[in-house]
């Protein structure tokens, strides 16, 4: 599905989703996928995987201001325990990113719109 | 046993990560608290830590699967920190519950709108 809108609105749209998932990450921690994947689907057209795929290579640079803007390297961040529990996590998400490839978009969506309740219930609850 | 079970959970995170694009912090932060024995600060720093690491691999597959924006991405990211501030200011002057309750009904809306566009959407 083409994206239908101009290259004005498009940056103006980015913009603000640049913004949002900031604002989530500064508010809750997390937030930053949760909120661009769905906006980029919704406002761009993306296909599942397209959103998913752009997601994480903003993210990548999301978490980078975030740990900067934490002053996190200078003491809160356990850096040998981050990198040894980053092997299963990166094990973890080469595994997802090719089962991804194998599965209908829609299924994405689905899973998406899980995480999503749960952490729904996770915030009403806490 | 919890180191076990944080290696569990991290990778689980990491499996989300790649299925459906998030960072994976959802899961990091709790196996870090709660099975490492970290503070919720350091928690949360550690976790951004692992989320960049799991983000670069995982970006750099799907860019190999053709699924990655790289101009529209970097938009994304750059601006970023104005909502981090934006964010901070809010924290500041709104109640924290409302604000969870905000972000609970939002994702709540979200999850219907893309349950909804699947549902409708033609099949592949």
């Amino acid at each position: 599905m083409p994206a239908s809108v101009s290259p004005d609105h498009a940056l103006l749209k980015l913009a603000a989703i640049g913004t949002v998932a900031g604002i989530f990450s500064g508010l809750f921690g997390v937030g930053g996928g949760t909120v661009i994947v769905p906006l980029l689907i919704f406002w761009f057209g993306y296909g599942e995987r397209l959103a998913t795929g752009t997601s994480l290579a903003a993210i990548v640079i999301i978490g980078l201001f975030g740990a900067l803007a934490q002053g996190g390297f200078y003491g809160n961040v356990h850096v040998a325990t981050g990198l040894l529990l980053s092997i299963p996590a990166v094990v973890g998400v080469v595994l997802g990113t090719a089962i991804q490839q194998r599965i209908p978009q829609r299924a994405v969506s689905y899973l998406f719109a899980l995480l999503l309740v749960a952490i729904a219930v996770e915030l009403i609850l806490s | 046993m919890s180191e076990l079970a944080a290696v569990l959970i991290c990778f689980a995170g990491g499996m989300t990560g790649g299925l459906v694009g998030v960072g994976g912090g959802v899961l990091f932060v709790p196996a870090l608290t709660v099975f490492i024995g970290l503070s919720q600060v350091e928690g949360e720093s550690t976790s951004l830590l692992m989320i960049v690491v799991v983000a670069i691999v995982g970006a750099y597959r799907q860019h190999g699967y053709g699924n990655v924006r790289l101009r529209e991405a970097l938009i994304i990211g750059a601006l970023s920190p104005v909502g981090v501030l934006i964010g901070v200011a809010l924290a500041n002057h709104l109640s924290e519950r409302a604000l969870q309750l905000a972000f609970a009904a939002l994702a709540l809306f979200m999850a219907a709108q893309l349950v909804r566009r699947a549902r409708t959407a033609a099949p592949e």
